[in-house]
């Protein structure tokens, strides 16, 4: 039997996302990989399995997928509407049975940015420079479109209906930040009324990164544009000519000549990753050794969640074959006791 | 980017230089200089491969842009303070700026349409250097040209230097679409694309040169150090290259 999930129809924004390359930096291409990597670690979580297992990447609507044989699989990050025929409607941030010949539909997101649909055995689609994920700027890899068949790994796992509450993350809120290379050039007073400043997320945004529109006026140096070309990175927070900031996310470019204000904690990322248009954001610049606290217990955080998983406690009114479903593994029917 | 440094440091390590910085939460960059200058592009390249040689476990990853040596790193791993301190130590080992060119350079000559409607600024940027079109694309074609740093986009090189009168600025709009193979110029450097993009420098040549070639065993094709020579031709023998395969007639030999 071929592990298989066929694509019915995708939204515009539809990719398979990993942890992304690593090692390719200096030939000019980005590590890329999943917009929001927390989403990643809650679907292994789900799942029992690596977080560098690939998965597909919902950008603010979803697809119809028909499972070809019985798939474990996991919804994570910006919640859809998640629908099974046949099976009532999907729980987010919970791992779900998609068995043979289920057709699933995600719709539009009700929060948040990007949602993910997680495998059980994650996408086994060829890697391609060590990698999965799909990095359109770099011309590597294409969108989902309708007849795809993504092949998926062996399941070493079977657990099933178990959930997590998610770190909050969808609506915006503050971003730690740490100095980067040009941060000293902006002074002290305008570093200030930057921390001061409240930020709405601009409409102009995607995986290479997100704009931010300050109330009042903007933060652009004088000869800003002619800071020499230096290696960039997620969570830079670039100044372009306008003064509005731009922070970098996972598909970003490998070198910039923009003044960097500073650059956000990569625990920080999720968050300006999955804010919608209008979200807003405060920024606070921390130290090195703070930043070292936050991001160790962001580890920490992201080891514990395994830990942390519940039982899915399913409403019995919206499941119209009840009787088909194994509840609690390891309990069943009791047919076998009969036959003893 | 700064403007090309027209003369050389006389001193092999300009004083106040390098500079060892941190860069966001797991970056650390060495900067060589503040602008462009062939020793410091040369310490820029061999630091990296140093670190690289250094094989330390907590660098994730390492690159250059045109003068300086980014490394990113694991500090719940390595603290900042430790790593900077081997960075500075392994700094401290040699003088970066006498390093000699990466080995096994190459050089590589590209056959390119300059002007027409394929490369439609080419009039626009002579005229900005104060040159004829015709005298622009001599003096470009007759410049050996070398790989300073590979970024921005995959396997996309910054080619240097042209000559004093190519010292002109980026458009101040940019251009939506120029598409992959294309030759743009601006503050004496040339960039040939790998990817079709937006850019802000002119458009003056049209090559069929593929720079990334993500499922080959030679993703990206050019080097640090390798040197390219864009050698003119007509429209005609440009489509006639469309089925010459990646390399679109670009010609290879080693340089030793």
């Amino acid at each position: 039997m071929t592990r298989v999930l066929k694509v019915l129809s995708a939204g515009p924004g539809l990719t398979v996302q990993d942890m992304g390359r690593t090692g390719y930096l200096a030939f000019g291409l980005s590590r890329g990989g999943a917009a929001d990597r927390l989403a990643l670690a809650e679907g292994a979580a789900l799942l029992g399995q690596p977080a560098t297992h690939a998965a597909i990447e919902m950008a603010g609507v979803g697809g119809t997928f028909q499972a070809e044989a019985d798939l474990r699989i996991a919804l994570t990050g910006a919640p859809m509407v998640a629908t099974v025929e046949e099976g009532g409607s999907l729980r987010w941030n919970a791992s779900h049975l998609l068995p043979k010949g289920a057709v699933l539909h995600v719709g539009a997101v009700q929060a948040g940015a990007y949602g993910y649909l997680h495998l059980g055995g994650g996408l086994a689609t060829p890697e391609r420079l060590g990698g999965r994920s799909a990095h359109l700027t770099a011309g590597l890899g294409r969108r989902l479109q309708a007849g795809d068949q993504l092949p998926v790994g062996p399941d070493a796992g079977s657990a099933i209906h178990l959930s997590l509450e998610p770190a909050p993350r969808l609506s915006g809120g503050v971003l730690r930040m740490v100095p980067s290379l040009q941060t000293e050039l902006f002074g002290k007073a305008m570093l200030a009324r930057f921390e001061a400043t409240t930020f709405t997320r601009d409409s102009r945004a995607n995986r290479m990164g997100v704009r931010l529109l300050p109330e009042g006026k903007g933060f652009a140096l004088d000869g800003g544009l002619s800071v020499l070309s230096e290696a960039i990175a997620p969570g830079d927070i670039q100044v372009t000519g306008d003064g509005a900031p731009y922070v970098l996310l996972s598909e970003c470019q490998t070198t910039g000549g923009y003044p960097r204000i500073g650059s956000v904690l990569p625990s920080d990322l999720p968050r300006v990753a999955q804010a919608q248009a209008g979200a807003r954001f405060r920024f606070q610049m921390v130290t090195l050794e703070a930043a070292m606290e936050i991001e160790r217990r962001a580890a920490n955080a992201r080891a514990a969640l395994a830990g942390q998983l519940r039982p899915l406690v399913r409403d019995p009114a919206s499941m119209r074959d009840l009787l088909a479903y194994q509840l609690v593994s390891g309990v069943t029917a009791g047919r076998d006791l009969d036959e003893d | 980017m700064s403007e090309t440094a027209p003369s050389l440091p006389q001193s092999p390590s300009p004083a106040g230089w390098p500079r060892v910085a941190y860069a966001g939460f797991d970056g650390i960059v060495v900067q060589f200089a503040d602008r462009l200058s062939e020793p410091a592009n040369r310490a820029a390249l061999a630091f990296r491969a140093a670190v690289e040689r250094a094989g330390w476990s907590a660098v994730e990853e390492t690159s250059t842009a045109l003068v300086s040596t980014s490394l990113r790193f694991d500090p719940l791993g390595t603290p900042h303070g430790v790593m900077r301190a081997e960075v500075e130590a392994l700094l401290a080992t040699q003088d970066w700026y006498a390093a000699a060119l990466p080995e096994g350079r190459r050089f590589w000559r590209v056959p390119t349409v300059f002007g027409t409607d394929l490369a439609p600024q080419l009039a626009e940027a002579a005229a900005r250097a104060g040159l004829p079109p015709q005298e622009a694309v001599r003096q470009i074609a007759e410049t050996r040209l070398r790989v300073q740093t590979i970024g921005f986009a995959p396997g996309q090189p910054y080619l240097g230097e042209l000559p004093p009168a190519f010292d002109i600025p980026r458009q101040t709009a940019l251009t939506p679409q120029v598409p992959e193979g294309a030759v743009v110029v601006a503050i004496r450097q040339i960039v040939l694309f790998s990817v079709t993009t937006p850019t802000g420098w002119r458009h003056i040549g049209q090559t069929r040169f593929r720079l990334f070639r993500p499922d080959s065993d030679q993703p990206f094709v050019l080097r640090p150090g390798d040197e390219v020579c864009f050698e003119p031709i007509s429209t005609e023998d440009y489509h006639a290259l469309a089925t010459a395969g990646p390399d679109g007639g670009a010609r290879v030999e080693v340089l030793r």
